[in-house]
């Protein structure tokens, strides 16, 4: 447990995930939606992934938790070929996908979140312990005999994730899961992600940039290539690199772009506003 | 909370019926169904029927939601009914207007037949509303695992009747919403012939149905990441238990089914 929670992880744990010259294409499709790909994840690492639509980020997904099989190259997740064994990975590796409405499968809430215990043969009592510790950790106690369509998209998000956390997976992917989410609701499921920080590994897709600025590292798909791998800090401000691959700034950071603030570190509006104050400051000085 | 209740809904109370074990619910309610198919007697039929009504009363249902529940079917029964009293020409003639004639043994036949009709619907009504989805499904899977071994899928038929029931209120939503989507530009779903509303209709099944696809497959990738590959090596969230009271009421249910019959 604790190797995994360690702040050296940008100078590298064991490597949980990796790919190696992964290629992909889909039976129907011309277009390779993966090439060449290799990468690597170390242990208790914060890996954000962006990139246009289409860019082969999902797929990466799937690959990783074993829902695809790769034409050619190794992918390795959690010490095992996710494409061989896909139990063994998925006993390790959580996913969570862009519409919760669908990843739910039991009629209520408390069953729900059992499910994938059931799946890897946990026992009864096991089981309603690691329930509720999966529910408070989400937030959402007094929930546990709710059904899924009575929820909102946050709650229903917050759900798949609590169904996941209880598996205490060493990986989590997450595939856009505040993509169809209002603003309310995506707050919600990204504090619960934040607090997962540093504990698991995590692979994060999104087209939110403001999601991942405390991210470790952040991989750029672009045409079903590896375009970049660099920290947050490089990505946010290098204007080619967010142009060529349809990224949008966050608006603090565009408005302190626009300001010649400088790459600060900028996370919220609060932020943003003392920078100003600090540079006009600066310059009636 | 009660408005969108219906048929086949989980009516969450605290009663003597929803502590029962689904499986002598569901032993319970096929044994009632079982009589009301054989009974042919008055007697018989008062028998069972006020059995079954008090077994409601024991479910804490508000009686006006229970018959809430059996509104769906109103109009089939009606038909059918009708359709016995006045097309049968047995017993004694009672009445005449123009060519429709209503007999007695029509009139009785009808009523028997709506009543049983009703009264099928009923238990199973009373099932479904006292028993969490989930146990219900449970439930199916244990009487039927025996013939797991003729390689009949209990526990396949059980995870699909749990996500039906998951997903019954999430489609009904989603076809509210088309409806009235389609509604707001214009379509009409209450005028015309049944073949006109029928092909009003169409403009909502044709999304609800790919809709229902897209879910599918969403949900079958969800399952599969979750780590889900059947009953293999797989353990139970919830648990049941067949206590005496049990045994006690199924054995009541057999005792009324069998009084039924021979009286
Ligand atoms: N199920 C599928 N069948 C065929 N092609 C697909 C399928 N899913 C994705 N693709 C194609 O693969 C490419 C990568 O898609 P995807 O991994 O979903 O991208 P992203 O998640 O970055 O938007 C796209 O060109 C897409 O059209
Ligand atoms: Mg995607």
């Amino acid at each position: 447990m604790n190797n995994r929670n360690h702040e050296g992880s940008r100078h590298g744990g064991p490597p949980v995930v990796s790919c190696e010259n992964v290629s992909f294409s889909y039976l129907d499709s011309g277009r390779p939606a993966l090439g060449e790909i290799s990468l690597e994840v170390r242990a208790g690492e914060y890996v954000g992934v962006v990139g246009p639509n289409g860019g082969g980020k999902s797929t990466l997904l799937r690959l990783m938790n074993g829902l695809l099989r790769a034409d050619s190259g190794d992918v390795r997740v959690a010490g095992f070929d996710p494409a061989a064994e896909p139990f063994e990975v998925r006993k390790r590796v959580g996913m969570l996908f862009q519409n919760p409405e669908n990843g739910l499968v039991a009629p209520f809430v408390e069953d729900d979140i059992a499910f994938g215990l059931e799946n890897v043969g946990v026992s009864r009592e096991e089981m309603r312990e690691r329930v509720r510790k999966a529910v408070r950790a989400v937030g959402l106690d007094g929930y546990e005999q709710r059904e899924p369509h009575t929820l909102s998209g946050g709650e229903k998000q917050r759900v798949a994730l609590a169904g996941l956390l209880a598996l205490d997976p060493e990986v989590l992917l997450l595939d856009e899961p505040t993509s169809m989410l209002d603003a309310a609701g995506r707050r919600g499921v990204l504090e619960r992600l934040e607090a997962l920080r540093g504990a698991r590994t995590v692979v994060h897709v999104t087209h939110h940039l403001d999601e991942l600025l405390d991210a470790d590292r952040v991989l750029v798909l672009g045409a079903g290539r590896l375009v970049a791998d660099v920290s947050p800090e490089r990505l946010v401000s290098d204007p080619d690199l967010l142009r060529d691959n349809r990224l949008v700034l966050p608006t603090a950071l565009r408005l302190a772009a626009e300001l010649g603030l400088g790459p600060a570190k900028l996370r919220t509006p609060e932020d943003l506003a003392e920078a100003i104050v600090e540079k006009s400051g600066a310059r009636a000085r | 909370m009660t408005a969108g209740r219906t048929l086949g809904q989980f009516y969450p109370v605290a009663s003597l019926l929803h502590g029962l074990d689904p499986r002598a619910k569901i032993l319970g309610t096929a044994a009632l169904a079982v009589g009301l198919f054989l009974v042919d007697s008055a007697a018989g039929f008062l028998l069972i029927s006020a059995v079954v009504v008090l077994l409601v009363a024991a479910s804490r249902i508000p009686p006006g939601t229970f018959v809430g529940f059996l509104r769906p079917v109103a109009f089939i029964v009606a038909l059918t009914a009708l359709f016995q009293v006045f097309f049968s020409r047995e017993g004694e003639l009672l009445l005449e207007w123009g060519f429709v004639q209503v007999h007695e043994g029509g009139l009785v036949r009808g009523l028997f037949l709506a009543s049983r009709i009703l009264l099928l619907v009923s238990t199973a009504a009373l099932l479904t509303a006292t028993t969490a989805p989930v146990a219900l499904a449970d439930g199916i899977e244990d009487l039927l695992s025996p013939l797991k071994k003729a390689r009949f899928p209990a526990h396949e038929l059980a995870m699909m009747i749990t996500i039906a029931l998951r997903f019954i209120p999430t489609l009904h939503e989603e076809a509210q919403k088309i409806t009235r989507a389609q509604a707001a530009r214009g379509a009409d779903f209450s005028e015309g012939g049944p073949i006109r509303r029928a092909r009003a209709l169409l403009p909502v099944l044709v999304p609800l149905t790919i809709g229902a696809f897209r879910r599918a497959d969403e949900l079958a990738e969800a399952m599969e990441s979750r780590g889900y590959r059947g009953d293999e090596g797989r353990t139970r969230y919830r648990e049941l238990r067949f206590r005496t009271r049990d045994a006690l009421v199924l054995c009541a249910a057999a005792l009324v089914v069998f009084a039924g019959i021979l009286l």
